[in-house]
């Protein structure tokens, strides 16, 4: 035995129940008009999902330190790559329309 | 076929080491792509950032009942990978192959999902490249919106495809019973790569979909 302990049927069904009651949870506030909340929503509900994807089907939860810390490397970047994209973005008095930049790559 | 990794390769000290070796090999493999599927949705939040009316308009396009469906499906398929490594792990070797024909056909059917959908858009004309006829103030960024669907989507199937792939190898191995409690990290590696394909839907399915629908 490689010290692996085997995940339970029960906690794989529950977490695929919780899956696909936050998979409805998002649907249903997609209709209700919440204005800039509603992205806020589905993101944070799809960030619920993948943390029991990851904890759990992917068995993180079960796995030694480096291997959290290989997963979390990925993540982190993305926070860098989403974070000074962003700030960029969010930064500037306006925003460049379409007409202006194909002007712009138009030889 | 059991005795063939009862020796671990000579690199390593014990099974523990080389199982957690392969395991981390793997999620350097799914760092990358991280990267890949990241600067794709970086794109995304730049656009939609610059575009909110645009990319509200243009996701009311997408068919959000079968886009919910094939969430739904992908989502089971991981129950069923995480059930075929379970099965992998109590040496269960038909129930193990059973477990990924099964993660398989849903996979597959997720595809022909995808399938029809892309279909209803060719039909609608919203195929940038193609077919892209549409009226309106933001039809040149709901355009852009649609690139991005087709390239996300379309890049995403292909993982998936691959995945399907994989996962034919590994069943057809362990129906002829070459995993066991002792070893079944070839099982293990190929659901990790399938449930971080489930990921990328996970987040792709509120972004194409769920934009505005209020």
């Amino acid at each position: 035995m490689i010290g692996q302990n085997v995940v339970s049927l029960k906690t794989y069904l529950l977490v695929w129940a919780a899956l696909l009651f936050l998979l409805l949870v998002s649907v249903g506030s997609a209709y209700v008009s919440l204005g800039p909340f509603n992205v806020v929503i589905n993101f944070l509900i799809a960030v619920g999902k993948a943390l029991l994807v990851l904890s759990f089907f992917m068995h993180l939860k079960y796995a030694g330190p480096l291997t959290k810390v290989f997963a979390a490397a990925g993540f982190f970047w993305l926070l860098l790559l989403f974070g000074l994209t962003m700030s960029d973005y969010s930064a500037r008095s306006q925003s460049i329309s379409f007409e202006k930049m194909i002007h712009l790559y138009q030889e | 076929m059991t005795d063939k990794h009862a020796l671990t390769a000579e690199q390593f000290d014990d099974p523990e080491q080389e199982h957690e070796a392969s395991t981390l090999g793997m999620w350097v493999f799914l760092g990358t792509e991280v990267l890949f599927f990241g600067v794709l949705f970086a794109s995304y939040a730049v656009l939609r950032f610059n575009y909110p009316e645009a990319f509200a308009e243009a996701s009311r396009h997408a068919n959000i009942f079968l886009g919910t469906v094939n969430t739904a499906i992908l989502l089971t398929s991981s129950l069923t990978m995480a059930l075929a490594i379970r099965s992998a792990q109590l040496s269960k070797h038909k129930l193990t192959a059973g477990f990924l024909l099964l993660t398989i056909l849903l996979g597959i059917l997720f595809l022909g999902i995808k399938g029809v959908e892309y279909y209803g858009e060719y039909e609608k004309q919203l195929v940038p490249g193609l077919n892209f006829v549409y009226e309106g103030d933001n039809a040149q960024s709901i355009k852009l919106f649609f690139y991005l669907y087709f390239i996300m989507t379309g890049v995403h199937a292909i993982h998936v495809i691959i995945g399907i792939g994989t996962l034919a190898v590994i069943a057809v191995m362990a129906w002829r019973e070459w995993f066991s409690s002792d070893y079944f990290t070839p099982v293990e590696l190929v659901g990790l790569y399938w449930h971080f394909v489930d990921i990328v839907w996970i987040f792709l399915y509120p972004f194409l979909y769920l934009v505005s629908r209020g």
